[in-house]
């Protein structure tokens, strides 16, 4: 049995329209997604035609473009995959919980912890222990700075509100350090630490994957058993306290699966900002409310921004390879002053 | 005094204090709900009617005394046990945009489905009486926050009937609706009492409406319960201006057989220029 199945809205013939509406427009994403894939191994430094990836795919022994595709293209391909979706519902938890359309991990400081740790990390060790260590430094500084969020918020319990504000303030602090420490390291040492901020999935490998990946299927089932509460607190901690949910317990469970996605995610691929706020909101225009629907398409639709950025980065100015968050961010930015825009009108 | 009632009260406070030593919101109250009437908590705004209602229904915890629900105390139950038996509305709730009447009132199964256990038959059934009740099926389909004041409000009650408790309490259910509307809502409301044996609590700011469908009146003032009885009993002259502050006669209609407040503090002497002139120099 699928989760959507267990966690659909009971009642009602006009239900079932909608379900089949939610369905067919998941598994069209989920179709789009799989061409997307294959047409993104295809494509790069040395295109290759369809026929020949998949025989490389299929008899990597019998393929000369075999290394390209199983251990430079693929890998890369799955991580932007597994980010993307990661970052996107990490974005459709924290909307949900904080009930403002304009919330993403980059708002509540969790990407910017990642951040000021991975810098740190590099200035102090750079040199000394290997690279690989990154996205552990990286994941280490979300948890923390999420915890910290936490504890400064904290008054007799958690209002989303007081959430967001102690966020952005430490996110702007901890952006200073990031800045000072960049300032202060060598060249080679401040490169890659500008490369990691903007989000790059450059020389991604199956290792990075097999990081990713745990992440994502502990904590995105954990979220989809939460999603009836998270619609009964979409009314509001009063009416959802009413209901008999248990407003701080579910916020918590919630808020560590959103750490959790959005940490790993700028661990292995660093700073993508505008993921987790884009991919909810076109997911909930496509899908509609239930946080149970909207789960599948929001991931989908974030490991596609992400897939597509990356595609570009690699192919679009070559022969150099730009990191996926400059894209990510071009189309990001703008929707965001969207959204801004919009959310005061709608007030007035 | 108050007849006793033929059950025991499920739902009772005792003792209650909320606030601090300077500033009391709550200074010992007792309230027991009387089973299957309609009870209406008035008062002067500040007097506690809201905050009592919010520790009754487990929002707020009260900082001494308990609230004891089937002999239970509520803040120390399992939240959801609770909300199979006692449904609240607060005050001026805000659906979120886009959500249809349907998907609103289905919330109200909330406590009744588990993830892995579903009564689809149930539920549905529960939705669909509880939309017929309310008169709310026409636009079942409709986004909630697309619906007038009054059809929103009982898209809302909706959502309580549909978790099926007993007991509901609901913080001032007719603020900002028209007369006419509040009047049906209120009509709803006794009927959910006298004919399905539902036990509500209500806040109300109208004096005339609360003394016209309220089985049993809770009089307010300073965090003390002041009055309570039914409107024949309390609903007079004396208990109006020693609750409100308020001078007025209390008349019996006799069509109706309701008691109805006309105020009588009229101020002659200053006309509205002589205010607004007063206002200018000042």
């Amino acid at each position: 049995m699928t989760s959507s199945t267990l966690l659909k809205h009971p009642g009602g013939s006009m239900g079932d329209t909608h379900q089949a509406r939610y369905l067919s427009i998941t598994a069209l994403l989920v179709l789009v997604l799989l061409a997307s894939m294959g047409l993104s191994l295809g494509l790069g430094s040395f295109p290759s035609p369809f026929g020949k990836v998949l025989n490389a795919l299929v008899t990597p022994q019998d393929s000369d473009i075999a290394f390209i595709v199983w251990e430079l293209r693929l890998p890369r391909i799955v991580l932007a995959v597994l980010v993307g979706a990661a970052l996107a519902v990490a974005g459709a938890i924290l909307q949900g919980i904080v009930r403002n359309p304009l919330a993403s991990p980059d708002v509540i400081g969790i990407t910017s912890g990642a951040a000021m740790s991975a810098v740190t990390f590099l200035a102090l060790f750079g040199t000394s222990l290997s690279i690989h260590w990154l996205p552990v430094a990286a994941l280490i500084g979300a948890l923390l700075s999420a915890m910290l969020v936490f504890f400064l918020a904290w008054k007799r319990g958690i209002t989303p509100s007081r959430m967001v504000l102690v966020g952005i303030g430490l996110s702007a602090a901890m952006g200073a350090v990031t800045t000072l420490l960049i300032v202060v390291s060598d060249d080679a040492a401040a490169m890659y630490a500008y490369v990691w901020l903007t989000g790059s999935l450059y020389a991604a490998q199956w290792q990075d994957v097999l990081g990713m990946l745990p992440w994502l299927l502990v904590a995105v089932p954990l979220c989809l058993t939460y999603a009836r509460h998270m619609d009964a607190m979409a009314l509001g901690d009063h009416v959802a306290q009413g209901l008999g949910v248990n407003v701080l317990r579910s916020r918590l469970v919630l808020m560590a699966c959103s750490v959790a996605l959005a940490g790993a995610a700028v661990a292995f691929a660093g700073g993508l900002s505008f993921v987790g706020l884009i991919a909810p909101h076109i997911a909930a225009r496509l899908v509609g409310r239930g946080f149970a629907r909207l789960v599948p398409a929001t991931a989908l639709l974030g490991a596609l921004i992400v897939l597509y950025a990356d595609l570009l980065g690699r192919v679009a100015f070559l022969p150099k390879d730009l990191p996926a968050g400059i894209f990510v961010s071009a189309v990001g930015a703008p929707f965001f002053v969207y959204l801004l825009h919009r959310t005061r009108y709608r007030s007035h | 005094m108050p007849s006793t009632p033929a059950t025991p009260p499920r739902l009772t406070g005792e003792a209650l204090r909320v606030g601090y030593e300077s500033q009391r919101v709550l200074d010992g109250v007792d309230l027991a709900v009387a089973e299957g009437k309609l009870t209406v908590l008035l008062g002067p705004n500040g007097s506690g009617k809201s905050t009592l209602l919010k520790t009754l229904a487990r929002t707020l915890a009260p900082s001494a005394g308990r609230v004891c629900l089937d002999g239970k105390d509520i803040h120390r139950s399992n939240t959801r046990e609770v909300a199979q038996r006692l449904g609240i509305l607060p005050q001026g709730p805000s659906a979120p945009e886009g959500l249809t009447v349907r998907q609103l009132v289905s919330m109200g199964r909330f406590p009744h489905q588990r993830l892995w256990r579903q009564d689809a038959e149930q539920d549905a059934r529960a939705i669909r009486a509880a939309m017929a009740y309310t008169d709310v099926a026409d636009f079942a389909d409709r986004s909630v926050d697309a619906l007038s004041g009054g059809q929103r409000q009982r898209c809302w009650i909706a959502m309580v009937l549909a978790q099926e408790t007993d007991l509901v309490l609901l913080d001032e259910p007719t603020t900002y609706l028209d007369l006419k509307v509040q009047v049906d809502l209120l009509e709803l409301l006794a009927r959910l009492a006298h004919e399905h044996g539902r036990t509500l609590l209500l806040v109300l700011h109208d004096l005339n409406l609360a003394a016209a469908y309220a089985d049993q009146l809770v009089m307010m003032r300073d965090g003390r319960i002041l009055h309570r009885g039914t409107p024949d009993e309390v609903f007079t002259a004396a208990n109006l201006k020693a609750v409100f502050d308020l001078d007025a006669n209390v008349i019996h209609d006799p069509h109706s057989g309701r008691q109805v407040c006309v105020p009588t503090s009229v101020p002659r002497a200053a006309t509205l220029p002589q205010v607004v002139a007063a206002q200018m120099s000042a």
